[in-house]
């Protein structure tokens, strides 16, 4: 087999750091947008946060949203060209603290978009603060005795707060961490997409991924974190499917 | 010829909206605009829209921020602490040039206020409003037959200058019915090719509609006299006023919106006592229609503002004039309005002091 690079991804160098998942993540949407032959009717939002040069790396229409305004901007979108491919690419900061509001009422109302969420327990583009998905216990420059239960409040598991929603089509908790993971996940996405072409309404991929540089951790030891410490937290499966 | 209709401010903007070819809005709840929402979740779904009730006001101008990319006329409207809202995705989409028409039907503030009108957000909606420089074309109709036409134009300006529009209106002409002549849509002029939309890259290079310009130095340096040297065209193009009786006038009022028609019938009440007054009337608000007040500066020997508010407007009327000639006001916030009396009483006042000066 031979392996190629998709067309939907740019060749240019990203300026993600060493070890980070936003990477791996581009490509799998990159590869299943190329495998649905969608690239020429695709259109994505780019949020605020480390993917917010999301259109430097893509090969289709991009819009960069205001932080958190996402679901509110691809509801424009979807709206006006129900047949077209909307989808939003999200980091924690972004979907589930300043775009709550956005994201429930665009999963309520059951837009019929892609929601891409990475999450990575920290705000990565600001240098390492505190995210509404930090665990307790979690070392951030916002949190520096570790996150507090009482304090700040517990991390917000986003898949099972939707799951309540009855306009919310497809949730599903995946993972960049090791080769399994992201076969689940690239797996995890096609769906996601799938179910838009069939006008199933609001599906959500959340992936978990590695911030070696705000954990200060090795990129090593940085999937070990998501794998033993995060999946705990956030424990990956289908939360909705219909 | 055009069909006349009685309709309340509200509806009336909302069905030339449609008539100019707005298909999309996003709205939320506020008193005193609700009209303007209600009346498009069935008249947008008739004539092929969408409409979308919103859950805030930020969300509202975003959903617009979308669907303008895509190349629709798109609309949404709000009231003072709502319009307040909206500023971060103003200032997102004026910085991404997409066209769209806001509209504020003013109450009282600040803060949660009360539902009276009043003029109280002219410094929000000249001077930015939001973050970054920016301007929006401000549109202030002071009768019904101008919230129907003007709205109608608003489409054309935002489309042809790739800006948010933002018509100024308040309490009262959103909720006063008078007969207007509804004339079929006819665009200002030729809207340029959208060569920006985003509906997929067939048969095309991806596009990119972004507001964050990192380039080294000159990135944003650049969009920012890009934007200012269009915001100069827009200032030569587009300056609207109502001049009345000036020609002769020694006490020149300057008010806009609802307030500039209180005070053409105090001029006609003055003009009956032998006092010689006039009115300006600004229709754009932004531009200023900075000339003819300059002109009428030669010849008039007082100004006199009138707003509802504690005195905003006044200060553009200054810069307009240059201070040339002494300027009186008449305004206050929190909901109150003038009468014609009240104005009048205020002419007087004025006249008396110039004669006596002599």
């Amino acid at each position: 087999m031979e392996f190629l690079h998709p067309e939907s991804l740019c060749e240019s160098q990203s300026h993600y750091c060493p070890g980070c998942g936003h990477g791996i993540v581009h490509r799998l949407v990159a590869e299943v947008i190329d495998e649905l032959g969608i690239r020429e009717k695709t259109i994505a939002t780019a949020p605020v946060g480390c993917a917010v040069m999301f259109y430097d790396y893509m090969k289709f229409d991009i819009i960069e949203c205001a932080h958190g305004r996402s679901p509110a901007v691809a509801t424009g979108i979807k709206r006006m060209l129900p047949d077209r491919i909307v989808f939003t690419y999200q980091g924690d900061g972004d979907l589930a603290a300043i775009g709550t509001a956005e994201t429930i009422h665009a999963a309520n109302r059951g837009e019929n978009i892609t929601v891409i969420f990475v999450n990575n327990a920290i705000y990565g583009m600001t240098g390492g603060q505190m995210a509404p998905t930090t665990l307790l216990g979690q070392y951030t420059t916002t949190t520096p005795g570790g996150r507090g239960k009482h304090q700040e409040g517990g991390p917000i598991r986003v898949c099972e707060l939707l799951s309540n929603l009855d306009g919310v089509s497809y949730l599903e908790r995946t993972s960049v961490s090791s080769p399994k993971d992201v076969i689940v996940a690239k797996r995890a996405i096609k769906k996601a997409f799938e179910n838009q072409m069939d006008g199933k309404g609001y599906s959500l991929v959340e992936v978990l991924s590695m911030c070696p540089t705000d954990w200060k951790l090795a990129p090593q030891d940085a999937i070990k974190f998501v794998n033993d410490e995060m999946k705990k937290t956030f424990p990956l499966g289908v939360f909705k499917d219909r | 010829m055009g069909e006349k209709i009685l309709l309340k401010g509200n509806e009336l903007l909302a069905e030339a909206a449609v008539r100019a070819g707005c298909r999309f809005f996003a709205g939320y709840p506020i008193t005193p605009q609700n009209e303007i929402p209600e009346y498009m979740s069935w008249r947008l779904p008739q004539s092929g829209g969408v409409f979308i009730q919103a859950e805030s006001e930020l969300a509202a101008i975003n959903m617009l921020f979308g669907a303008s990319a895509t190349g629709t006329r798109c609309m949404t409207s709000s009231s003072s602490p709502g319009i307040s809202l909206k500023q971060e995705g103003i200032s997102y989409i004026t910085a991404a040039e997409l066209p769209c028409v806001i509209v504020n039907m003013q109450r009282g503030g600040p803060g949660l206020g009360n539902i009276r009108a009043s003029q109280a957000d002219y410094f929000q909606s000249v001077k930015g409003g939001g973050h970054g420089d920016y301007r929006l074309i401000v549109l202030a109709p002071g009768t019904l037959q101008e919230v129907y036409n003007l709205t109608m134009n608003a489409f054309d300006y935002a489309d042809f200058w790739r800006n948010p529009v933002l018509i100024l209106g308040d309490g009262i002409l959103a909720q006063m019915a008078e007969p207007v002549e509804m004339e079929p849509y006819q665009p200002l002029m030729q809207i340029p090719a959208r060569d920006y939309v985003l509906d997929g890259c067939r048969g095309r290079a991806p596009r990119v509609i972004k507001t964050l310009i990192l380039h080294p130095n000159i990135g944003l340096i650049v969009h920012n006299e890009h934007l200012q040297k269009k915001y100069r065209q827009i200032e030569q193009a587009i300056q609207l006023c109502e001049e009345y009786q000036t020609a002769d006038a020694e006490i020149v009022i300057a008010g806009y919106g609802i307030t500039g028609r209180i005070a053409k019938g105090a001029v006609k009440m003055a003009r009956k006592k032998g006092i010689k007054a006039g009115l300006l009337r600004p229709i754009s608000l932004w531009p200023f229609p900075k000339a003819v007040f300059l002109k009428t500066a030669e010849t008039a020997k007082q100004f006199l503002v009138v707003e509802m508010s504690e005195g905003q407007f006044v200060e553009d009327v200054k810069l307009a004039i240059e201070c040339r000639r002494p300027v009186g006001f008449l305004g206050k916030g929190g909901g109150w309005y003038p009468t014609q009396e009240s104005i009048l009483e205020k002419i007087e006042q004025m006249a008396a002091q110039v004669k006596g000066g002599k």
